[in-house]
């Protein structure tokens, strides 16, 4: 990891708005060919920090490196080489799909394929259809389409999936493990817990300008160190469980415990059972997800500070 | 750059057939009107050139043509590139964004000069209307020289139009009382001086006058060139051109 090349090196990044502090000083390393998430809730700072590191934005401070360009002053040496995915469609609604890419691809001295590109993205069957006659989520590959055009090195995608149904999103997802193939570096940012849990490689979760937690989906938040909850319901009439489990009641008649050692809890709690002669009606044993580990970061105690 | 650029913007304009179609119909529409109007009656060119009304209106019609398809059309298409983010998106990529707005620029000009034949042509066939052939040099020099101002000023336009909603309302609203009070539509002799000074501060006048002179060339200036006059809607356009530099913003105002 230490040797590895870095795509973007941000250090001390802060962006005012008058007396708002949009960006508080974060720190953000993302190695070439990762997919790199910047989750957060709505109004975190997401687009504003990666719509500095694309050029759009200037910082009040801090150190930005991308693909060893300063973004504020990259110009087309910088441009040639990053695609940008911005959150909201804007092509010429009346040009197909081909003419779009072919037309975008004219900005770049190294462009990708035509029909390679359309079909990374999977619009080959809608290649001659117009824009304007796409559906959302068509428009939103199509999107990345264009972004990819230039055959960058380093793909940005401001929240790529917002407003799709489910299936969309999964051949979106496709769509974005297939860029990850090709070699590209792609910094991603959105507020889906699940999105970033699939897509990235490594993952900075964002709240209110402040980076909290980074690392891979796996260990985000120190996740391993959660406690793993074990719930199960008694019959009616039996005894309360033996005290060692600490075993708490909650709702709907079920009984609650949280250990670091689910392997031993399980194993009091199956004993007692048995020796018991009780028989545990349900039982329920459940890892923290990383949608735990996501709200308790960005809780309201979090968010408000 | 930019001319790399036209084919991609003509196939867009063509592909939305109404809009296409009342670009060219409008102009037409007015002179067909204002000639019905006022037939068979002559007007004096600011020249002291009696013409027939026919001749009046295909010449201030072919002024009106040159200023909509640039000023307004300037105004209300490069508002609305800004406020999807289509500029934004074309400034993420190695294309300099003025380079595609000049693309675009060059269709206005282009959709312009077929609407300038559309009208010659009509008035010639319909009204009689005799061509320039002498001051052919004077009358096209004049229509590049407001063709260009007047693009520069849309672009000044849109840098003060705050959204797409208003951009058709600002446009016509800083228009319209220029082409009245100028005598695009309505010969002013009979208007009162202080509304023929106030015409004669801006461009919409002096180009109107240029044009007749190189549309109809009087007997003391055949060449039909109006140099005074041109200089005015030329530093017109030069304003407008340093107030864009100035203002003008890439990305959506909401």
């Amino acid at each position: 990891m230490e040797a590895a090349p870095l795509a973007i090196d941000v250090r001390g990044l802060r962006k005012s708005y008058g007396t708002f502090e949009a960006v508080r000083g974060i720190d953000l390393h993302v190695t070439k060919g990762e997919v790199f998430a910047l989750l957060g809730p709505n109004g975190a700072g997401k687009t504003t920090t990666v719509e500095i590191l694309e050029g759009f934005r200037d910082r009040t401070a801090g150190d930005v490196s991308v693909l060893g360009f300063d973004p504020a002053r990259g110009g087309g040496a910088l441009r040639k080489r990053i695609g940008i995915v911005l959150q909201e469609t804007a092509v010429e609604r009346f040009l197909t799909v081909a003419e779009v890419i072919d037309q975008f691809r004219s900005f770049y001295p190294e462009p990708l394929g035509r029909d390679e590109v359309i079909d990374v993205v999977g619009l080959t069957e809608k290649r001659d259809e117009r824009v304007g006659r796409l559906s959302g989520g068509q428009k939103r590959r199509l999107d990345v389409a264009v972004g990819l055009s230039g055959n960058p090195e380093l793909l940005f995608l401001d929240e790529p999936t917002t407003g799709f149904d489910p299936s969309a999103r999964r051949s979106a997802w496709d769509m974005v493990r297939n860029l990850q193939s090709l070699g590209k570096t792609v910094f991603l940012t959105t507020h889906y817990m699940d999105e970033a849990q699939h897509l990235a490689d490594r993952v900075a979760v964002i709240v209110a300008g402040q980076i909290v937690a980074e690392g891979s989906p796996a260990n985000l938040g120190n996740r391993q160190q959660l406690r793993t909850v074990v719930r199960f319901s008694l019959p009616a009439g039996t005894d309360s469980p033996p005290a060692g489990l600490a075993a708490e009641q909650a709702d709907e008649g079920m009984w609650r415990a949280e250990t670091m050692h689910p392997t031993v809890l399980l194993h009091a709690l199956t004993s007692w059972a048995l020796s018991a002669g009780v028989e545990l009606e349900t039982i329920e044993v459940a890892p923290p997800t990383l949608e735990d580990v996501y709200l308790s970061l960005t809780g309201p105690e979090l968010g408000a500070s | 750059m930019a001319i790399r650029q036209f084919p991609y913007q003509n196939k867009a304009f063509w592909r939305n057939p109404a809009a296409a179609f009342f670009t060219f119909a409008f102009p037409l529409m007015f002179l067909v009107i204002f000639t019905t109007i006022f037939n068979n009656d002559t007007s004096t060119l600011p020249s002291g050139e009696e013409v027939s009304n026919s001749t009046y209106y295909t010449a201030s019609i072919l002024a009106f043509s040159v200023i909509t398809a640039c000023y307004t059309n300037v105004a209300i298409s490069a508002t609305s590139l800004r406020e999807e983010g289509v500029l934004k998106r074309i400034r993420g990529t190695p294309l300099p964004g003025w380079s595609y707005l000049l693309a675009k620029i060059l269709h206005s000009v282009f959709v312009m000069a077929i609407l300038v034949g559309i009208v010659c042509v009509f008035g010639f066939v319909f009204y009689d209307v005799d061509l320039p052939a002498r001051s052919l040099p004077a009358f096209l020099g004049t229509l590049f020289v407001g063709a260009a101002s007047f693009c520069a000023l849309g672009l000044a336009c849109t840098a003060v139009t705050p959204n797409i909603d208003a951009a058709p309302a600002i446009s016509n609203a800083t228009l319209l009382p220029l082409l009245f009070i100028s005598g695009v539509f309505i010969p002013i002799d009979a208007a009162p001086g202080w509304m023929k000074a106030l015409g004669d501060v801006f461009p919409v006048k002096h180009f109107l006058v240029a044009t007749f002179e190189g549309f109809i060339p009087p007997t003391g200036n055949r060449a039909g060139w109006l140099p005074g006059d041109l200089l005015i809607v030329a530093a017109w356009g030069a304003a407008g051109l340093v107030f864009a530099a100035r203002r003008f913003t890439w990305e959506p105002h909401r």
